[in-house]
């Protein structure tokens, strides 16, 4: 079998011209035109090296774009920040609890009575925005789980149940965070 | 070009003025002053694999939307039609029954033939092909995994006897069981919104393929559940799933993949 490609625009083109053939006739210019159109080079290959032809094609051909084109739901973002949220708790416990345990032993004051005395001698309003910075990501990792939960136990999992539920931890999460950062 | 097109609307203005002469001329006019072009950019994802090297670009068309049908499609159709016949996209059946116009429109995956254009002039609507999927030419995204995965689950009627006689009987409690998962055409347009499913597709089975999963597993007549589950038991395939819902909300036909997964997880982790 061989296969046949065609360069150029196409024959379909061609063939919807010669529909009109008739006022075209009568139009010398259209007629040029028409024809010039029609030269079409047909190449015919074998089998292998179409496979070559899309073999090339094949490596170079793009994935198309993802989250830079698709719209900002709650849905996605949410998740997104659920996992951000999540993983920048943990590198913080587990950074804190480490460096609580070895930067004294190296001759770094990090015991808690250092720690009590570096935060009562912030002003306040660096301790008002560590604090938030501490408490926005608690509490919202913290609701959006027990929103998991909810979802692993087979509630509210429709689209409005999870728009719903969304929007509840959003508001929770903002009043929680005033209420941490005021304690 | 647009010289041509907005001689060829100024055609439907006479030819409707004409045929209303019949009635009012109050009438005519209204219908005249109804066909004022609407002039609406639409940009849309160009990639050409006979020039592989060159990066995807986004071609601009404008299209006379008072010359144009309502949906998206339409628009598409007559872009290829009239402006330049080298655009590439599927479509068939132009009543969302098909799938195979699911496409990127405004940033949300859907069905050409079942979105609307947005009939305001001043915003330009983006067309994009699905989703992190590898291009074949244009809005035509290589679908080749998807339907392997789709396969790998054994989308049929499986069961370990013949029925006594004639076919396998249903109740229609059990056969309700399956609305709202029988319906999905496996357009793509839930999978390729997964982010999921965007970091993890050569595992991952997707939304559109663990409902249909859940669809033969919730089949009263399907006596191969315990399989079928077996199956979707280890880290990938299944529990990539994070209840996102991006599914639920783009899905075209109003279909809830996100449940039906979650139904899945609850069925294995209670047996």
């Amino acid at each position: 079998m061989l296969s046949i490609r065609a360069a150029g625009p196409g024959l379909a083109p061609a063939f919807r011209r010669t529909a009109f053939i008739q006022p075209i006739l009568r139009n010398p210019a259209a007629l040029r035109l028409a024809l010039s159109k029609r030269s079409i080079q047909i190449q015919s290959l074998p089998p292998s090296a179409s496979q070559e032809i899309s073999d090339s094609q094949r490596i170079k051909r793009p994935s198309s774009p993802h989250f830079t084109i698709y719209q900002p739901q709650l849905t996605w973002l949410g998740s997104i920040a659920n996992r951000v949220t999540g993983s920048a708790l943990s590198v913080l416990l587990y950074g804190f609890a480490i460096s609580y345990l070895t930067l004294p032993v190296i001759g770094i004051p990090f015991t808690s009575a250092d720690i009590v005395h570096l935060a009562a001698s912030l002003p306040d309003y660096a301790t008002y925005t560590l604090k938030a910075l501490l408490a926005a990501p608690f509490a919202f990792h913290s609701l959006n789980g027990l929103r998991h939960l909810g979802w692993d136990a087979g509630k509210f999992l429709t689209l409005k149940g999870a728009y719903r539920s969304g929007y509840v931890v959003l508001g929770a999460t903002a009043a929680s965070t005033i209420a941490l950062v005021l304690m | 070009m647009s010289l041509a097109r907005s001689s060829l609307a100024l055609n439907n203005v006479r030819t409707s003025a004409v045929r209303s002469l019949a009635t009012s001329a109050a009438r005519r006019q209204a219908v005249a002053q109804e066909r004022q072009p609407i002039q609406k950019e639409f940009k849309i994802y160009r990639w050409n694999p006979d020039e592989p090297a060159k990066k995807p670009t986004l071609q601009s068309y404008t299209v006379d939307l008072n010359a144009c049908g309502p949906m998206v499609l339409d628009a598409l159709i007559k872009i290829k039609n009239e402006v330049d016949p080298t655009l590439t996209f599927r479509r068939s059946c132009r009543e969302g029954i098909c799938g195979s116009c699911a496409m990127n429109i405004d940033g949300q995956n859907t069905l050409a033939c079942l979105c609307r254009i947005d009939r305001n002039a001043g915003k330009d609507t983006k067309i994009y092909p699905l989703p992190h999927m590898y291009i074949v030419k244009d809005l035509v995204p290589d679908l080749t995994l998807f339907y392997k995965q789709y396969k790998s689950i054994e989308p049929f009627l499986k069961n370990h006897k013949l029925p006594e006689k004639g076919e396998y009987l249903q109740s229609p409690e059990d056969r309700r069981k399956l609305d709202g998962m029988y319906e999905c055409i496996l357009c793509a347009c839930c999978s390729t919104s997964c982010p999921s499913y965007w970091w993890n597709q050569d595992e991952y089975l997707g939304p559109a393929t663990l409902m249909q999963a859940y669809r033969w597993m919730a089949d009263s007549r399907d006596t191969y559940g315990r399989e079928r589950k077996e199956k979707l038991q280890n880290d990938l395939s299944l529990y990539r799933c994070h209840t996102i819902f991006n599914c639920a909300r783009t899905c075209p036909k109003g279909l809830n993949p996100a449940a039906a997964i979650a139904k899945i997880k609850l069925e294995l982790a209670s047996e």
